[in-house]
């Protein structure tokens, strides 16, 4: 089902897509990556529940076909040669994960770990790790754009030649569509012809705003082609169309045919964070969207890619891979207030002179102002 | 009768939508059943269709409507979901709403609601105090309600006001405090107005918001332990502020301790203490002390974030020290 009938040579170049991005070795392994976001979020509204997280969970229920299907396309950095970027949004769960992006980390940073890349100073879905290409997102949403480009702008500048020719991707929703910066950053990354992507995830809501209070085009990917770029809109709940569309914008982007926008319809499944109940969704627009992952394996199966003792067996390994994970960490220590240096600059030689700036922090340790003689 | 914060602010947003055909409010989430991210209007785009309206994500439009419906004789109340996200309509606050009427001549009567200070858990980017960067341009009013009579009053009196109003609301205040008492029955304190909350005569704590109570409860603590009598001011309002009754206490006590939530450089603190240090130098007895947050972005991990802010602890330690100078 795709949103939008598409003449023939599209047709054409679809099939093409689906041969080099869905092919059956492909679909097992998106459906992997699917199941390990799916069962990496549900572990840790569990954890939510038993009061071990520090702050709300966000999950990407109904996200992961799409979310998971970029980072199966981006190349991770290895030791000596830049790979890829990816900014991830809130929902991109499963995209961390086929990123490279660790169970071990995820649950660090959102049960507040010393251990974590964020080292209990950030949370949740504010975690990234910049040398391995995760730029750690900031909640204003649309920032992540710009910044992409400058990642992209940067390795341009550095003379990256066309053959390990690197991408960015982000993601945005529906309600960050509609912010400066996403508008900014995405006329940047079409004026520079960046090798880069942008995967809109229409999930219908903006916390709890629905679309016609959003946006007033009919689809997004309408400005895809106002920016100069090419657009693509999917049905983000067909696993086998998000692989191919994603891997094939991906591709394109690093075969410099210039900026790419993927504009998936979808819905959010859960509430905003697993403090919303998500009680103002009526329930005929949620009726109107299945879930990603009972559609896929079904798809599948009858497809001849998997059986049910497969699915099965993957939920079961999956499950297993994320329990070892949780325990490998539950044990590791949360940072100690008196180990920070309590500064939030890198050159040490400036911190120097910040005593005696009169800052009484509480700590002790950071510049009491000394009012004692 | 016991109200909270947020519904002192509901209840005031509701009087004046009823009172007012100019009011109207606009920001994310503020409409339908959802009501806002923190409850703030649940129930009045019901009661007053037409006149809560959900914006997009867009900051910076929702600032420049709003200051586009003022100088047309609207009287816009925004709603930012966090004070984290007013910094991207900065531009049209402090450019726009705070140039206006010096240019023109024609004020722009615009309030901005925003959901400000530290929650556990909530990190970085949902735990701001921004009150020092938008007071640092002329032309803003900026109020810190700490009370529910104030949250309740204040906000009638910003929607009241003819020039543009940042009313900082704190988060955690919002459920946490409750009063007995009808807020409408209480003391309506002029807007612009600090106030004693506790009077004493050792030393004066110098706070607002959230911190507030923190320094009330380290008073009692001070009274009861150490035998201090100490003073406490709410500033209520930062911009104007009312030195005049910073002086006032500052000269009966003679020792000043400053606590805020916020970061201490060329925050609130600096400003307050630098007034008392500038104009009352001669009747201190010991140099005006402040204590406020630690100097880095806000740590979501619980003990990070307990060990970044002030507590009632830290106004008593620098209230010993202040005693003893
Ligand atoms: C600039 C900015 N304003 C407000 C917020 C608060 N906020 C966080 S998520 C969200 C809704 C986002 O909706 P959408 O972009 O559709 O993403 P979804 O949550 O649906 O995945 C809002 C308003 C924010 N993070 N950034
Ligand atoms: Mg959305």
């Amino acid at each position: 089902m795709s949103t939008h009938p598409r003449p023939i040579n599209e047709a054409l170049a679809i099939l093409e897509a689906k041969k080099r991005f869905a092919s059956p070795a492909q679909r097992l392994e998106h459906l992997r990556w699917m199941m390990r976001g799916r069962g990496l979020d549900d572990r840790l509204i569990a954890l939510y529940r038993s009061s071990l997280v520090h702050g709300n969970v966000f999950t990407g229920h109904g996200q992961e076909a799409l979310s998971a299907a970029i980072g199966m396309f981006l190349k991770r950095p290895i030791t000596g040669t830049p790979g890829d970027v990816f900014a991830p949004l809130i929902r991109d769960t499963a995209g961390r994960l086929s990123f490279g992006e660790s169970f071990e980390d995820s649950f660090r940073t959102y049960l507040g770990k010393r251990t974590g890349p964020m080292r209990g100073r950030d949370g949740n879905i504010h975690r990234g790790d910049p040398t391995r290409g995760q730029l750690p997102m900031i909640s204003h949403l649309g920032a992540m754009v710009a910044a992409v480009c400058g990642t992209l702008l940067a390795r341009r500048l550095r003379g990256e030649p066309k053959s390990a020719r690197t991408v960015g991707v982000t993601c945005l929703g529906d309600g960050g569509m509609a912010t400066g910066a996403a508008h900014e950053g995405i006329n940047v990354m079409a004026v520079e012809k960046l090798p880069m992507v942008l995967v809109v995830a229409n999930n219908q809501v903006s916390y709890s705003t629905f679309n016609d209070r959003s946006f007033a085009c009919k689809d997004l990917v309408s400005r895809a082609e106002a920016y100069g770029m090419r657009g693509i809109s999917i049905d983000g709940t067909d696993a086998e169309e998000c692989l191919w569309a994603v891997g094939d914008a991906i591709a394109r982007a690093r075969n410099d045919e210039g900026p790419q926008m993927v504009v998936a319809t979808l819905m959010r499944l859960q509430g905003h964070g697993t403090h919303d109940d998500a009680s103002y969704v009526p329930a005929d627009l949620r009726a109107r969207f299945p879930d990603c992952l009972e559609v896929a394996p079904k798809k599948m199966i009858t497809d001849g890619v998997i059986d049910q003792a497969g699915v099965d067996a993957l939920w079961s390994a999956v499950k297993e891979e994320i329990t070892q994970a949780y325990e490998r960490i539950r044990n590791e220590p949360a940072p100690d207030p008196n180990d920070e240096d309590w500064t939030a600059w890198s050159s040490t030689d400036l911190t120097a002179f910040r005593s005696g700036s009169g800052n009484s922090g509480n700590s002790g340790n950071s510049g009491n102002s000394g009012a004692t003689p | 009768m016991t109200t909270s914060y947020v519904e002192a602010i509901r209840r005031a947003l509701g009087e004046c939508l009823e009172q007012d055909p100019r009011v109207f409010i606009y920001g994310q989430d503020v409409a339908g059943q959802f009501g806002g991210a923190f409850k703030a209007t649940k129930g009045l785009s019901e009661r007053f269709p037409g006149r809560v309206l959900n914006a997009p994500i867009s900051e910076d439009a929702i600032a420049g409507v709003a200051v586009g419906a003022a100088v047309d004789g609207m009287r816009p109340v925004i709603e930012y979901q966090f004070a984290d996200f007013a910094s991207i309509g900065f531009n049209q606050l402090v450019n726009h709403a705070a140039t206006t009427f010096w240019r023109t001549g024609r004020s722009c009567p615009l309030v901005a609601r925003l959901p400000v200070g530290g929650t556990r858990g909530s990190g970085p980017f949902h735990c701001q105090m921004p009150e020092a960067w938008i007071s640092h341009h002329p032309g803003l009013i900026v109020v810190s309600p700490a009370t529910v009579p104030d949250a309740y009053w204040m906000l009638k009196d910003a929607i009241a006001c003819n020039d543009p109003v940042i009313f900082c609301e704190h988060k955690y205040l919002y459920s946490h405090l409750k009063e007995t008492g009808d807020p409408a029955q209480a003391e309506h304190l002029p807007m612009g107005s600090a106030v004693v909350r506790r009077a004493g005569t050792d030393c004066t704590v110098i706070s607002y918001s959230g911190m507030l109570h923190e320094c009330l409860s380290a008073a009692g603590k001070l009274e009861q332990e150490h035998g201090v009598s100490v003073e406490v001011v709410d500033l209520r309002c930062l911009r104007p502020l009312d030195t005049a009754t910073i002086l006032e206490s500052a000269a009966k006590t003679g020792r000043v301790v400053v606590a805020t939530e916020a970061w201490p450089f060329g925050g609130i603190a600096a400003e307050v203490v630098s007034v008392i240090s500038s104009e009352a130098f001669h009747l201190l007895d010991a140099p005006p002390r402040r204590i406020c947050a630690q100097d880095t972005p806000i740590p979501v991990q619980p003990d990070l974030y307990a060990a970044h802010r002030p507590h009632a602890d830290d106004v008593v330690a620098a209230v010993l020290d202040t005693v003893r100078y």
